[in-house]
């Protein structure tokens, strides 16, 4: 007899593992969907800091300086780029995003003194105009890539993963590919737009290296070039990436978003920002190029604590998408019937590939990027930024630091076992680091 | 008639050679240019955007003639990996063989090959026009966008692979088929087209003895039934 008992769910079948099974069942194909990794990983909320004391003595909050700038691109480029706060808007393609939606992050990065940054099919007129700092993505599929807009930018970009889907290409469905998103991709309208996963025209990094020194060549060797992996063997890539003549490293962590992707590559591909962190900091200093070239961290950054952990750790910046479009509404209380339509519920929304963003992010539709006015989404976005970099400065200045990369790992401990390892940071009240230390 | 300026490269740095080409240091319209000793150097004559003449004496390396625009540029010689790729438009000419991914991604133009073209020819064709008077290696046309490659010889395996609305032509055998890649009818438009690409490119050949190919148009969907062709 069971009918006494509660009923106990199975851990190897849950109910979201079933309901995939009963999904996939019907419709015979892969769920694609927008967002980052929904399953718990080691995070970046593991970590504190170990505010000043005794030992230790802070900067006044309110009176002394604390510098957040950063410059990017020291190595090689003749003009690298300044950024009065270190948090960039991380790459998202006009198509995946609506113009409006490019605009208002153009903006809002301009007023925040970032920069923001292209994505699969070119530059937009309305992006350009509106971003004082513009990171032009040079990717695998070429789609939309031209030399005029390739001097045109501030710096260059080499997509070579993200941290969504390294080893993956990209996708956009053809509810997305508008008349306009089409024409700049040269391809039909409405048909579902593969990206291709490798560049056409180079394998591997002796050929990147050269790669690189062409698009020097044809920018006068201004443009600081960054090059951008997902997270996976990151040591290897970055150490690869600085002999390949980078001035710059983007790591992408498994927290990073898409606007569509097979959820079992979001789930089940790469590794958490944290260890990337930490391993791309020990490939840069085996090489002697830490803080020469510099080290930008993205995927799942949302607070200015994270901003400020991934510092201490060694990066010289970070960059930040989900939570970028969320400062734009995305996920907000808003239009609740038309997330219903969707399936899912404000605050629980990913739905992104299906181009019906109810607050006019992700989509196409003229009726729903009205809903977005940019005005306003860049006032929010240069809002969100600003909050970052203060909560960053703050945490900064209570480790005693007027400057927040003097931030280090030595005012970190870790709360639990995962992180500790991961991070290379003692488990609080510890000299003990599981995997390094005994 | 202007005269000919003569870069050694043995004497100066690709950099000087490419900052001389793009018009840099001067407002220079047109030219005519003859680059000596290239000696397999990289990103030769890239970027150009000016209407001027230029001709490598010798083999060239990656990415020769790279998003070239309005240029003519010759290679009297072979060329490395991905000559021409993301031209937009003019006009570059290797007498010799061409390594792999020639003309990747390019928007416009004209690249006339002389001998063969490794691996990966046409990759991501944007509008380009590609004449290969020898024959191709695997894998090319791949996702093929737009414009137009016309092979004398023969065609490497997965030719055309997941092509889209990008047109291909073929003198001798294919190997095989890539996804999505399926032979078309041919009429008397195709002729004038094949005829027009081979004598803008230099070469002789039968227009009409030419195969067509293009896209089935059935992969552009992700759906089940498709799923044995990725």
């Amino acid at each position: 007899m069971t009918g006494d008992r509660p009923p106990r769910a199975s851990a190897t079948f849950p109910p979201h593992v079933i309901a995939e099974i009963h999904r996939a069942a019907g419709q015979g194909i892969y769920s694609i969907r927008g967002g980052g990794a929904r399953r718990p990983l080691p995070n970046f909320d593991d970590l504190v800091f170990l505010g000043a004391s005794v030992s230790r003595y802070p900067l006044e909050g309110y009176r002394e300086r604390c510098g957040t700038d950063v410059t990017i691109g020291t190595r090689f480029a003749g003009k690298p780029v300044t950024l009065k706060i270190p948090i960039t808007i991380a790459g998202m393609s006009f198509g995946a995003l609506s113009a409006n939606a490019k605009r208002a992050l153009g903006l809002g990065a301009s007023a925040a003194g970032t920069s923001t940054t292209t994505g699969d099919g070119g530059m937009t007129e309305e992006e350009r105009e509106a971003s004082d700092i513009l990171v032009y993505q040079y990717l695998p599929s070429r789609y939309g890539m031209t030399p005029d807009q390739l001097r045109r930018a501030d710096a260059i970009e080499v997509v070579i993963g993200q941290g969504a889907k390294p080893g993956g290409g990209g996708m956009l469905l053809g509810q997305k590919v508008s008349e306009r998103v089409a024409g700049m991709r040269v391809l039909p309208p409405g048909i579902d737009q593969r990206s291709a996963s490798r560049h056409p025209d180079w394998t591997g990094p002796d050929d990147l290296e050269i790669k690189i020194r062409e698009l020097r060549e044809i920018t006068d060797w201004e443009k600081p070039v960054y090059v951008k992996v997902g997270a996976t063997r990151t040591g290897y890539d970055v150490g690869l990436a600085v002999k390949a003549g980078a001035d710059a490293v983007v790591v992408d962590g498994m927290q990073g978003g898409t606007a569509a992707t097979q959820d079992v590559f979001i789930e089940d591909v790469g590794i958490p920002t944290l260890p990337a962190v930490r391993m791309a900091v020990d490939a840069l200093k085996e090489l002697d190029m830490h803080r020469k070239v510099q080290l930008i961290v993205s995927g799942g950054i949302r607070t200015g604590a994270d901003v400020a952990k991934a510092l201490a750790l060694g990066a010289d910046a970070v960059s930040i998408g989900v939570a970028a479009l969320m400062a734009l509404n995305c996920n907000a209380p808003l239009w609740p019937e038309d997330y219903a339509a969707l399936g899912v519920s404000p605050g629980h929304c990913d739905q992104c590939q299906t181009g019906r963003c109810p607050v006019g992010i992700t989509t196409q539709d003229p009726v729903l990027e009205r809903r977005l006015d940019p005005e306003e989404g860049g006032r929010r976005v240069r809002n969100y930024l600003a909050t970052l970099a203060m909560e960053c400065q703050m945490l900064a200045r209570a480790c005693g630091k007027s400057h927040v990369h003097n931030l280090e790992p030595e005012d970190l401990a870790a709360l639990t076992l995962e992180a500790a390892a991961m991070a290379r940071v003692p488990l609080a009240g510890t000299d003990w680091i599981p995997g390094w230390s005994r | 008639m202007s005269a000919r300026e003569e870069i050694d490269l043995d004497a100066v740095p690709v950099r000087r050679l490419n900052r001389l080409l793009q018009g840099r240091d001067s407002a220079r319209q047109a030219g005519s240019f003859d680059v000596l000793n290239p000696r397999g150097r990289h990103a030769l004559a890239a970027g150009l955007v000016d209407p001027i003449d230029v001709v490598i004496h010798g083999h060239a390396g990656y990415y020769c003639a790279g998003m070239n625009q309005q240029a003519r540029v010759t290679v009297a010689g072979n060329a490395g990996t991905g000559v021409a790729e993301n031209m937009m438009s003019g006009e570059v000419r290797v007498h010799g063989d061409a390594s792999q991914s020639a003309g990747a991604a390019g928007w416009g133009g004209l690249l006339a090959i002389g001998g063969d073209a490794s691996a990966r020819c046409g990759i991501s064709m944007k509008g380009i026009e590609i004449v290969v008077g020898g024959s191709v290696g695997h894998m090319t046309g791949f996702m093929a966008q737009a414009g137009c490659l016309v092979v004398c010889g023969d065609a490497g395996a997965a030719f055309g692979d997941s092509i889209y609305e990008a047109e291909l032509y073929v003198l001798g055998e294919v190997e095989t088929l890539g996804a999505d890649c399926v032979e078309k009818d041919m009429d008397d438009r195709h002729v004038a087209r094949i005829g027009e690409l081979l004598g803008r490119a230099g070469f002789a050949a039968d227009a009409s003895a030419f195969r067509r190919y293009g896209s089935a148009r059935q992969l552009y969907h992700f759906r089940i039934d498709n799923a044995a062709a990725y």
